[in-house]
């Protein structure tokens, strides 16, 4: 079973958020490092890029193929995790950590409440099949 | 077979430094028997098929009439009269409906699929691995031949091929026997290093060896002149095949597009399908298949573009999400295996 830790907010297309004030940072759950498999390249957003819900904000590629990655909230973004240049590997060992993807200031932190808490999150990866 | 095991890159690696195993259950199985079947395959496939001995296969092509790859296959001479051509999956409907329209009464065809299983052994280990597990009465097949054996009383065919760039054994059998199979050669390959595949690696795998994947890389709209496979197109032979004369006449007058191989020259994004090439502001071409290469570690891929920029040592642009990332055009293959 995936790694969910309880402190963070979930997106149904599996990218997690934790919130500390105002800024969010954002990455890609256990369960969907392990999908994607072999990270290789990380395309992250510009910083100042104003981002909304849902959209996509940064690409992720694995040996496999380039996943869109969906910000959960909207924002301007104010950090990239520049690591992930040299090591993508970070966002497979590490996807709760080490191998978080952009932070943003949230314009609208009322769409936290549409996220999933972890036991919601855990709830959808049970509904689907085993990873 | 699903995408993956344990992971691409982990799988890829294994192929490449001992062994793999892969189920290919999928692919399409066909024989074609009789007096006339050599006459009717020579007639339809690209490569010569008279020159096939005993127990022989080679890669060959089947073309529509404008020239273009319906599907790409090896070819197996079982004996005097009889053939085994393995094809791909998604074109077993397509192949066997344009075999079936061109055959004359005298040669039996049937499409075999359904009822046989596959599996590919490959790697440097395979051989060993096969050895080990069919015991000293099984007649070891030379590169690109066939042998039958018995199997727990079921006839199956060993063939030395496959789609890794490594040596290696495909075997074909029928599908009942498919599960213990597969079982019992994983388990006597474990010690030697021998792992599951999933799709993901034969698809690394084959892109190294530069091995063209169809409906990526082959498709109805290119041909296999085009496609850098002119040694597998006898147009000498006296057979005269569909498609033949389009490639004739592109051979004296030279061809327009060529599939080429490039890699990214720096650490950048892989290259994937669909991408467009660029020499200044022109577009010269487009990939047909792109990949991080697991074993060099860096973006490889196939493209189409105009023969002018098809030079290796070529410097190109690809485009990826509205970025140029320089790409340089490369020697075929990629990856070769020393032995």
């Amino acid at each position: 079973m995936s790694n969910i830790p309880e402190q963070l907010r979930y997106a149904a297309s599996h990218e997690w958020i934790f919130v500390d004030g105002e800024t969010g940072t954002v990455g890609i759950t256990d369960h969907a490092q392990h999908e994607l498999s072999d990270v290789v390249y990380v395309d992250p957003p510009k910083i100042g890029a104003k981002i909304t819900a849902g959209t996509v904000a940064a690409v992720v590629e694995s040996v496999k193929a380039a996943s869109d990655i969906y910000s959960p909230v909207s924002g301007e973004v104010v950090g990239v995790n520049t690591d992930l240049v040299k090591h993508p590997e970070l966002v497979n060992q590490d996807p709760f950590g080490a191998g978080w993807l952009y932070r943003l200031k949230l314009s609208a932190p009322a769409e936290l409440d549409a996220l999933q808490d972890a036991a919601a999150y855990k709830a959808q990866l049970e509904g689907q099949s085993p990873a | 077979m699903p995408v993956q095991y344990t992971g691409i890159i982990d799988e890829h690696k294994a192929v490449r430094e001992a062994a793999g195993i892969f189920d290919i259950s999928h692919m399409g199985e066909f024989f074609a028997g009789g007096v006339g079947a050599l006459d009717f395959l020579n007639g339809l496939l690209t490569n010569d098929a008279a020159k096939l001995a005993d127990g022989q296969g080679q890669y060959t092509l089947m073309l529509n009439e404008s020239g273009g790859v319906i599907d790409d296959l090896i070819l197996y001479r079982l004996d005097e009269q009889n053939f085994f051509l393995v094809v791909n999956a998604s074109k077993i409907a397509e192949d066997r409906l344009w075999i079936e329209k061109h055959l004359p009464p005298q040669v039996h065809f049937v499409d075999k699929s359904a009822r046989y299983a596959a599996v590919a052994l490959q790697g440097p280990k395979a051989l060993e691995i096969a050895r080990t597990f069919f015991g000293a009465g099984w007649p070891e097949p030379k590169h690109n031949s066939i042998t039958t054996y018995s199997w727990n009383c079921q006839k199956i065919l060993t063939a030395r091929t496959g789609y890794t760039g490594e040596d290696g054994i495909e075997i074909f059998f029928p599908n009942d026997v498919a599960e213990n199979f597969f079982l019992a050669l994983l388990e006597v390959g474990k010690p030697f290093g021998l792992k599951p595949c999933g799709l993901g690696a034969r698809d690394t795998l084959r892109l190294e060896a530069c091995l063209p994947l169809n409906g990526n890389d082959l498709s109805e709209k290119r041909t296999p002149l085009e496609a850098g496979l002119g040694f597998f197109v006898a147009l000498t032979k006296e057979a005269v095949f569909p498609g033949k004369a389009v490639l004739q006449k592109q051979k004296s007058e030279g061809v327009k597009d060529k599939l080429i191989a490039f890699r990214v020259k720096e650490k950048g994004p892989p290259p994937r399908p669909h991408y467009p090439l660029f020499q200044g502001a022109v577009q010269v071409g487009e990939v047909t298949s792109g990949a991080p290469s697991p074993t060099l570690g860096y973006g490889i891929g196939l493209a189409y573009v105009q023969s002018s920029c098809a030079q290796p040592g070529t410097t190109l642009d690809l485009e990826v999400r509205g970025i140029r990332v320089p790409v340089e055009v490369v020697k075929k293959p990629f990856y070769k295996r020393v032995s």
